[in-house]
């Protein structure tokens, strides 16, 4: 029997659920026996695969990029995961939401700028208006609150749904 | 010329007028509604110059008058020749020749109402003064037959005889829930405490209901009568009117009448020579809707931060400082005298067999007529809308009645031909509120209009309570989203979920009612948020809705 | 000499004096009832909503925290339904402002925190407001976050009927509510504040607090205050 297969991405978000995740250790054996990895910002493959079994997203949807990127996977993805505050809820990301786009980038990139202040168009992705959780653009299947989830929650949930149940969130809690 | 010199005399006082003193019988009256509505187009300079016209044809005979609401608001400014019945509307100040020529040629006959169905169809207890008596006058008021009530009730009822007039008569709370009044004035008396309190809630914030403004400014005894009965029935020496500042000409009739009745005995001290003693005073409230809740009302009054509390204990038992408060509406007080006057079995035989007597509407909308309208309880939709109302505007097609104000809903035409009472109401999902009425065709969107009370809901809740501080703001945006065609089927189920649990969980009334007209227009008018949602189209053209983008 | 009523919460039988509320009942016998409003001690307002529970015989919802009990009320205090309420209303006080959690002075030590992680909410629904709201940081010692405040009142009640000084108020209406320092004067220039921090004390969220110092290093662990005043304050009315 072929084991299902596992992917990560990481959207507008500080890496931190990606760094609890490392923190599984030892545990990250065991997942890899039960999972194939086949995609994540910790491995080095290009292209995310047609079709993938259970996909963990972390960050928020605040760029055009970011969107790309989450309708693609969307698609391609079997359960979708919410990993962590800033899929969740858009947290750090979302603070933004009240000021607006706009007064946000004269600010970081024209007020507070003495050397060549100017708005950046190249390269860097557009911002959407608003820093969105992954379940406003699409469906999402499991969330795993925290900032970041804890490397226990991680390992207990991804065994879970590995195995075909639904995962156990108890105790899972926003911040930490 | 003794009536030219009454004329000239009277001209330098501007506001306090005392037109042309006419000597001998009265053959023929011009009565010139002076009630907000028509004076703001400038009915007081018809009142003015009809006074110089008539002095100048020498019509001694004939008496122009001051009067309240004549009922047909949009067609001010009125006037009424009460003798023939003929209704003058749109009245110009400098084209009154038609008025003076009828006056001229009036038949006295005894007085007649006007034949259209507007006015024949109507029973007035509560505005029977309204358009009749100058609302500044108390002699008026006492030549209508005013104060008689007050009189009996002092000199030859006990208390409780008065309250079990007032639990036979069937008379219900007119200011939104129809609580039997009987019932409130003996929890009331029999409450324990002292001093013991008479509100009057004149705060009336419902979107276009002006029902009770009409009442204070154009028959404000009437009021104060039925406040100091209830006094003398449930044991309260003091009492309040709460009005909206927003009314500034109800307020300042109110304050000429509580001083002119004061100086009649009419109020104060040892009232109409008997031990008796009742005081009123006016409270003005800044004119937030919730306000008209009535702990909200309370804890206005008393100096606070106009939010309402949980209840029980209700007002009836610990209110105003935390003693017994007797609070009811203004039309509820202007059905007291006449009940007194003819019997409660006088007016527990008008109306319906939960729901006695009259009620007045602010008939508004899409109608030809509109204005203000009081019919016996019972009266059909149909009556009201084509009979009184004069059928819809440009002769398009009637869709809905928006009954209730914020907290109600909107009727369909399949309840046309249903009598108006507080049961039939609540039956078809909306609900009495406090009279307002507004008539849609199909240039009204359904989801519009659930979104507009929304946004309205939204704007007056006090914020105490969490459902419907954050609830009405995210149905409302929930709306929003329907309106411009970006919800999808999901939104409008959690709509509903949201709308159930903040109509169970809200604190008052506003709260528990916000989501009402929601679901009143979603159970009559589903398709059409379907048509939003899914089509992407405002089938009656109102909402502006993107074309659907390029699905990704 | 108090009357002693009998009645039934969540199908057991339970004694309680007379005058006591359905929620003091309840704690009494280890039944839960969420709250947030309602701090003992201080008088109480019902209006969170979290603790609304049903009574036979009646179809209306009734908020433990200011329902005396009567004889043979018989209550019950769970039901899908109403954890589905208390769901959504928690959904509401992490919406109404702005969360976020990781960045919070009162993260982990937090009562919205706990009240979620209680109800296994582990996202949100509802439409999200966002506001854009400010923080007071006047006061020498301590300040306000309006992101975090979720309108509960404590600090209001606990300055007026413990301290009495009155310095806390409410303004604005609906979703623009705020608790403002005299009437809006910043509360470092507030003329009526003893600096007592008790609203600090009470506040259940990261809304008030001590500057530099998070809540994790205690600064809302004592509330010395107020069961000594609950005792003299016996009949506290209800506002
Ligand atoms: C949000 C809200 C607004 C209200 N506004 C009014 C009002 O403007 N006038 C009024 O008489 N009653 C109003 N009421 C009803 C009062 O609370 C109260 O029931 C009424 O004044 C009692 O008088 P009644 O028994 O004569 O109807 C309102 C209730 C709610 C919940
Ligand atoms: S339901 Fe609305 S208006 Fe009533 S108390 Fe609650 S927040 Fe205030
Ligand atoms: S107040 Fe509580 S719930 Fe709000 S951000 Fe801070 S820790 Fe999180
Ligand atoms: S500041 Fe704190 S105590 Fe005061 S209302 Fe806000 S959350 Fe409650
Ligand atoms: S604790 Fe009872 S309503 Fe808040």
């Amino acid at each position: 029997m072929t084991k299902p297969t596992l992917a990560t991405i990481w959207l507008d978000g500080c890496s931190g659920c990606h760094m609890s995740f490392l923190d599984m250790d030892e545990r990250l054996f065991d997942i890899a026996e039960r999972a194939d990895i086949v995609y994540s910002p910790l491995i080095d493959v290009k292209a995310y695969p047609e079709h993938v079994d259970f996909c963990l997203v972390e960050g928020a949807v605040s760029s055009e990029d970011d969107l790309r990127k989450i309708l693609h996977v969307r698609q391609r993805t079997g359960t979708l995961i919410s990993f962590g505050d800033c899929a969740v809820t858009a947290n750090v990301p979302a603070m933004r939401n009240p000021i607006g786009v706009q007064p946000l980038l004269d600010r970081a990139y024209i007020e507070n700028v003495t050397i060549n202040p100017g708005i950046p168009v190249s390269v860097v992705p557009k911002l959407l208006a608003m820093a969105r959780p992954v379940h406003r653009v699409v469906k999402v299947d499991v969330y795993l609150p925290g900032c970041p989830p804890s490397a226990d929650l991680i390992y207990q949930s991804l065994v879970d749904l590995l195995a075909g149940r639904t995962p156990d969130t108890h105790g899972a809690r926003f911040g930490r | 010329m003794s009536e030219s010199s009454a004329t000239t005399s009277a001209r330098p006082r501007r506001r306090v007028v005392n037109l042309p003193a006419h000597v001998g019988p009265t053959r023929a009256s011009a009565y010139v509604c002076e009630a907000v509505s028509c004076l703001s187009m400038q009915s007081h300079d018809v009142l003015l110059g009809l006074g110089e016209r008539v002095a100048a044809a020498g019509l001694t005979d004939v008496e122009v008058k001051r009067v309240g609401c004549l009922g047909l608001c949009a067609a001010g400014p009125l006037v009424q020749i009460p003798e023939t019945g003929e209704l003058f509307a749109h009245v110009v100040p400098d084209n009154l020749g038609g008025i003076v020529e009828a006056l001229a040629a009036a038949v006295p006959g005894g007085e007649r109402v006007p034949e259209a169905p507007f006015f024949s169809r109507q029973l007035r207890i509560v505005t029977e003064n309204s358009g009749r008596i100058d609302p500044e006058s108390l002699e008026d008021y006492v030549a209508s037959g005013g104060y008689q009530a007050l009189r009996t009730v002092l000199s030859t009822m006990t208390p409780a005889e008065v309250r079990d007039e007032i639990a036979r008569s069937g008379l219900r709370g007119r200011g939104g829930a129809g609580y039997p009044t009987g019932l409130k004035w003996n929890t009331v008396a029999k409450a324990i405490g002292s001093p013991k309190y008479v509100i009057c809630n004149a705060d009336e914030g419902d979107p276009g209901a002006f029902m009770d403004r009409s009442v204070l400014e154009s028959d404000p005894y009437r009021v104060l009568e039925g406040m100091a009965i209830a006094a003398y029935a449930v044991g309260a020496s003091i009492g309040y009117v709460y009005c909206r500042a927003e009314y500034p000409l109800a307020v300042s009739r109110l304050h000429k009448a509580i001083q002119a009745a004061g100086r009649s005995n009419y109020l104060g001290a040892s009232m109409l020579d008997t031990e008796f003693s009742f005081e009123v005073d006016i409270r003005q409230g800044a004119g937030a809707f919730v306000c008209g809740e009535e702990t909200a009302l309370i804890a206005s009054l008393e100096g606070g931060r106009g939010t309402p509390r949980t209840r029980p204990p209700y007002p009836a038992v610990a209110g105003l400082w935390h003693q017994p408060t007797l609070i009811n509406n203004v039309e509820t007080f202007a059905n007291v005298a006449p009940i007194i006057r003819k019997g409660g079995s006088w007016f527990a035989g008008l109306g319906t067999a939960t729901s006695k007597g009259t009620k007045v509407f602010a008939l508004a909308g899409r109608v030809v007529n509109t204005g203000l309208i009081e019919v016996p309880m019972g009266t059909t939709l149909r009556e009201i809308v084509f009979d009184i109302g004069g059928g819809i505007v440009d002769g398009r097609a009637f869709k809905a009645v928006q009954t209730g104000g914020p907290s109600g809903g909107c009727i369909p035409s399949e309840f046309l031909d249903m009598g108006v009472d507080y049961e039939s109401l609540i039956g078809v999902g909306s609900f009495m509120g406090s009279g307002g009425m507004i008539v849609m065709d199909e240039t009204s969107c359904m989801v519009d209009v659930a979104r507009y009370f929304m946004d309205f809901c939204r704007e007056e809740s006090c914020g105490k309570c969490v459902p419907c501080r954050v609830g009405t703001t995210q149905l409302f945006m929930l709306l929003e989203r329907i309106t411009t065609g970006e919800a999808t089927m999901d939104d409008l189920a959690q709509m509903e979920r949201l709308g159930h649990m903040v109509q169970r969980t809200s604190l008052c009334g506003l709260g528990q009612g916000a989501p009402n007209p929601i679901f009143s227009t979603l159970r009559y008018f589903r398709d059409e948020y379907v048509a939003h949602i899914v089509d992407r189209v405002c089938p009656a053209g109102v909402c502006s809705i993107e074309p659907a983008p390029v699905s990704t | 000499m108090t009357t002693v009523h009998t009645l039934r919460i969540d199908g057991a039988d339970v004694a309680a004096s007379d005058g006591q509320s359905i929620l003091a009942v309840a704690t009494e016998n280890g039944i839960d009832i969420p709250t947030m409003c309602h701090l003992d001690g201080l008088s109480d307002t019902a209006s969170c909503r979290l603790c609304l529970v049903e009574v036979a015989g009646s179809n209306k919802l009734t908020p433990a925290c200011t329902t005396l009990v009567t004889e043979g009320m018989d209550i019950t205090t769970t039901s899908e339904q109403l954890t589905e309420y208390r769901r959504t209303i928690t959904e509401m006080l992490f919406l109404e402002r702005n969360h976020i959690c990781a960045i919070c002075v009162a993260n982990n030590h937090c009562e919205l925190q706990d009240l979620a992680e209680k109800l296994q909410i582990d996202h949100f629904e509802l439409p999200v407001i966002n506001p854009s709201v400010g923080i007071d940081a006047s006061h020498p010692l301590f300040a306000i976050d309006h992101n975090r405040c979720i309108m509960c009142q404590r600090c209001v009640r606990v300055c007026a009927e413990i301290e009495g000084a009155f310095t806390w108020g409410v303004m604005g209406s609906g979703i623009a509510e705020r608790v403002v320092t005299d009437m809006g004067t910043p509360w470092g220039e507030s003329p009526t504040c003893t600096s007592c921090g008790k609203c600090v004390q009470v506040c259940p969220t990261g809304a008030l607090f001590e500057n530099g110092r998070s809540i994790a290093e205690g600064s809302k662990a004592q509330r010395p205050f107020l069961p000594f005043l609950k005792r003299l304050g016996e009949g506290l009315e209800q506002t």
